[in-house]
């Protein structure tokens, strides 16, 4: 890899918007994901309209054959991946609060490797802004 | 493809990663490392352990980067780097050890 001074650090942010079955998109989505949190970037992952029915409670895929990639997004915390947006009326008007989804952490190395929280709940209103912030935004 | 150990055949894909990861035995990882000239010591086991482990939480096998953290915390700052984990695994910690461990291929691992 290119390790040279001048090494730009882009704002990259992945925007989950279906639900996590039916469709192939919420897998591909969290596997480039983890492929692109190799590269040092400045990653942020959103999750609304059906989306945030990735990030729900005891998933069960038994009866339609697939797997259960749930409990992998636990794992983007050791993938430096820290920031995590759901927007709010995404989840009212599903009739869903952050009670029904996995909580979501990483370890700060830099405060003694304490567990804090990655997931910030957002309006739309600020959504857009956040939006407005990234160099780039995949939608899926 | 397929492996044979004790009589009975596991299938392979062309890489040689196990087809099924719940038909892993012990026995399939000490065979593929003889097959590849290097028989497992304790150092081997634990990683390929932590591997079993970490897939059975999260579904997936960590990239290099995040086992080698990983492994740190858990079995100390001495073993946390790739020199200790290029030593054991020369072809690649997270893809030679993933596939002793019976796991697929680690996502981003080309």
């Amino acid at each position: 890899m290119d390790n040279d001074d001048d090494q730009v650090v882009k704002k990259f942010m992945y925007m989950n918007r279906k639900a996590p079955y039916g469709t192939i998109y919420a897998l591909e989505s969290l596997e480039v994901v983890l492929i692109a949190a190799a590269f040092d970037q400045d990653v942020s992952l959103v999750f609304a309209d059906d989306g945030v029915y990735q990030l729900t409670n005891s998933q069960s895929t038994d009866d339609i054959g697939m797997k259960n990639f749930s409990p992998t997004y636990s794992a983007l915390g050791d993938y430096d991946i820290k920031k995590i947006y759901i927007e709010k009326e995404s989840l009212d008007e599903r009739g869903l609060t952050l009670e029904d989804l996995q909580a979501l952490t990483y370890e700060d190395e830099d405060d003694d490797w304490a567990e804090k929280d990655s997931i910030h709940l957002v309006s739309r209103e600020e959504l857009a802004e956040v939006i407005d912030q990234q160099d780039v935004v995949f939608s899926f | 493809m397929a492996i044979e150990v004790d009589g009975q055949s596991y299938e392979t894909d062309e890489e040689g990663y196990l087809a099924d990861l719940n038909q892993w035995r012990p026995e399939l990882a000490t065979a593929m490392a003889i097959a590849d000239g290097a028989p497992l010591e304790e150092h081997h086991w634990e990683v390929i352990n932590f591997l079993r482990e970490y897939y059975e939480e999260y579904q997936i096998a960590p990239a290099v980067r995040v086992l080698t953290k990983a492994i740190g915390k858990k079995l100390g700052k001495d073993k946390g780097n790739s020199k200790y984990l290029y030593e054991l695994f020369p072809y690649g910690p997270a893809k030679q050890a993933c596939k002793y461990a019976g796991l697929p291929k680690p996502t981003g691992c080309v």
